[in-house]
């Protein structure tokens, strides 16, 4: 167990240390994951002309959790093992004793901590812009919402690397995180609250993944109504069933990886 | 008890064929067809511990798919293996923990932070202690000559450095099987000596066995006594490098200086004429005529000097490779 710790320890610091070498590319990152505020002045002038659940804070509020959501839940593990199939260089990391997956979730989870300087510096600059929008959540929202978080980056990095397996059968696995992107986009609130969709398509999405990697989370800090043992229920489920296609996949395209000349 | 067994070992796979042009290229992507590509053939050898064989063989013989298949990277198409008691293929942790594999020009530490952080990374993996990761890093960097180097970022060592700090990364779990594809590709004289000395050390001080390729013919006659070569996928001989040479080169070197300059047609009917540099001339003489040749030259022409060596081993093993002279 202390062996584990150290092991953990080890690689988030150093993870954290190559993450800081790239300074300027961390601001970058941080800003490019804007869209929210382009979302939220659409959404706020939207609400001053038409019937909409949300008013102009509210939906203020909302995207703004958003995009904390997107800073947390950011996934590249599908370009980096895309990379690592096509240079062969996936191949030395199969002979050290650990998954190479390890590597990756490091990676991230570093990359997270690096970044969160960053994504604190944009809040604050949007607050002393937007005074009205500002509001201090209750206790309970904060916890609930950091749990939801880390689960709704643990559903996406499983999903991404499932799907970044493909690597092993095409070259340019990447293309299907392009296709999902999109798909993603629109179901996951990041382009409009789940609120405003027609009852019957809403229904429909609750059934995918794609809320609650976005929506369920930003709407439990926001407050918003939501059912949380149901949400819970359908994250955990998508969890286990992409963690076994992931492991199913692994073992086959190993095989295949090695059938090509590793 | 040999610590690598391979027996008629044996690993095909498919290759891609495109046609130039763009009809290739439509046709490539609407129906791609494979080619069998047969990389290694019926190749059977024994290595003991603590030895060092070469590895010798054109670009393309097999020799990588080899390396492969003795780290488990890859599956025998057929044949059997087994290396420290493990199959490799099924790449078990307690297997893992033994072996190490060096392929010159593949990086493995991270690019833009130090190597002492990326060794760290190592040390966990391996599951070393603190204690013992500091003791082998002082031990390895002392080796390998790098001590003052390993708080620099890699991408600012030089070529040489960085292939000196790999090696320590592949070394700090103390492999007792060492695997190196081309681990002086691209170095430099003095790094190239520095590598090999390195890895003669590792093997002495620790019983280690090395199973190493190389274009450069210095590493393998620096390193090993045993090599084997491999050329088109099939092992045709495995060996001392001596007998290497009886078995390849049945002829000796003579070199001549002469008073004059001879015809070169006159030359050769002492001997293959290999080179002609005004009064020096260099023949290749069959070893069972070597005496009666020699006695004749000397009688026959205006010799002012004559000396025998062997031919140079890179070219013996050229011209096995280019005649084809498998026996």
């Amino acid at each position: 167990m202390l062996e584990l710790f150290r092991k953990i320890r080890i690689l988030l610091s150093t993870y954290y240390a190559y993450m800081l070498e790239y300074r300027a590319e961390l601001l970058l990152w941080a800003l490019s994951g804007s869209l929210p505020f382009i979302l939220m002045g659409v959404w706020i002038e939207a609400a001053d002309s038409g019937q909409f659940p949300y008013g102009p804070e509210a939906f203020a509020r909302y995207f703004l959790a958003v995009f904390m959501v997107r800073q947390m839940t950011v996934v590249y593990v599908i370009w980096e093992f895309e990379a690592e199939v096509v240079q062969g260089k996936l191949s030395p990391l199969l002979l050290q004793p650990m998954d190479p997956v390890w590597r990756h979730v490091a990676s991230h989870v570093s990359e997270r901590a690096a970044r969160l300087p960053f994504a604190a510096a944009i809040l604050v600059l949007f607050f002393v812009l937007y005074p009205e929008a500002f509001w201090i959540p209750d206790l309970m929202a904060v916890l609930s919402f950091c749990l939801v978080v880390v689960l709704a980056f643990a559903l996406r990095f499983i999903i991404q690397y499932t799907l970044a397996l493909c690597a092993f059968w095409t070259e340019r696995a990447s293309a299907l995180e392009d296709l999902w992107f999109l798909i993603y986009l629109f179901l996951s609130g990041l382009v409009a609250p789940l609120e405003v969709f027609p009852p019957a398509v809403r229904a429909v999405v609750e059934w995918t993944p794609f809320p609650y990697l976005v929506h369920f989370p930003a709407s439990l800090l926001i407050g918003a109504p939501v059912d949380v043992g149901r949400s819970l229920s359908i994250m955990v489920g998508w969890m286990a069933l992409a963690l076994g296609i992931n492991r199913w996949l692994w073992r086959k395209g190993l095989r295949r990886y090695s059938g090509m000349g590793a | 008890m040999p610590i690598i067994v391979a027996d008629g070992l044996s690993r095909s796979y498919p290759v891609a064929i495109k046609e130039p042009g763009l009809g290739g290229t439509l046709r490539h992507f609407l129906r791609r067809s494979w080619r069998t590509v047969e990389a290694v053939r019926e190749v059977s050898f024994r290595i003991d511990p603590g030895e060092i064989v070469g590895f010798l063989g054109p670009n393309g013989a097999g020799k990588t798919t080899t390396l492969k298949m003795l780290t488990g990277l890859i599956h025998p198409t057929s044949g059997y293996l087994e290396v420290a008691g493990f199959i490799p293929f099924e790449r078990r942790k307690a297997f893992l923990k033994q072996i190490t594999l060096v392929m010159g020009q593949k990086e493995q530490l991270l690019w833009d932070l130090p190597a002492l952080d990326a060794l760290r990374i190592n040390a966990v993996v391996y599951e070393l202690s603190d204690q013992t990761f500091r003791e082998r890093v002082a031990e390895l960097s002392k080796l390998l000559e790098l001590e003052d180097k390993l708080t620099q970022p890699i991408r600012k060592l030089s070529l040489g450095e960085r292939m000196k700090a790999e090696l320590l990364a592949a070394l700090l779990h103390r492999p007792q099987v060492l695997f190196l594809d081309e681990p002086t590709l691209g170095l430099d004289i003095n790094a190239q000596a520095a590598v090999r000395e390195a890895l003669r050390e590792y093997n002495q001080r620790f019983g280690a066995t090395v199973l190493l390729t190389s274009h450069y013919m210095a590493d393998i006659t620096a390193l090993s006594q045993r090599v084997l070569l491999i050329h088109q996928g099939r092992l045709i001989y495995d060996g001392g490098l001596s007998a290497l040479l009886e078995r390849f080169a049945p002829y000796r070197q003579v070199k001549m200086e002469l008073e004059r300059p001879i015809d070169p047609a006159t030359l050769a009917s002492y001997g293959e004429v290999e080179g002609v540099n005004g009064r020096e001339v260099r023949l290749l003489v069959q070893r069972h005529a070597l005496t009666t040749i020699i006695a004749r030259l000397l009688a026959e022409l205006p010799v002012l000097d004559l000396s025998v060596t062997d031919p140079p081993i890179e070219q013996v093993i050229g011209r096995v490779f280019s005649e084809g002279t498998v026996t």
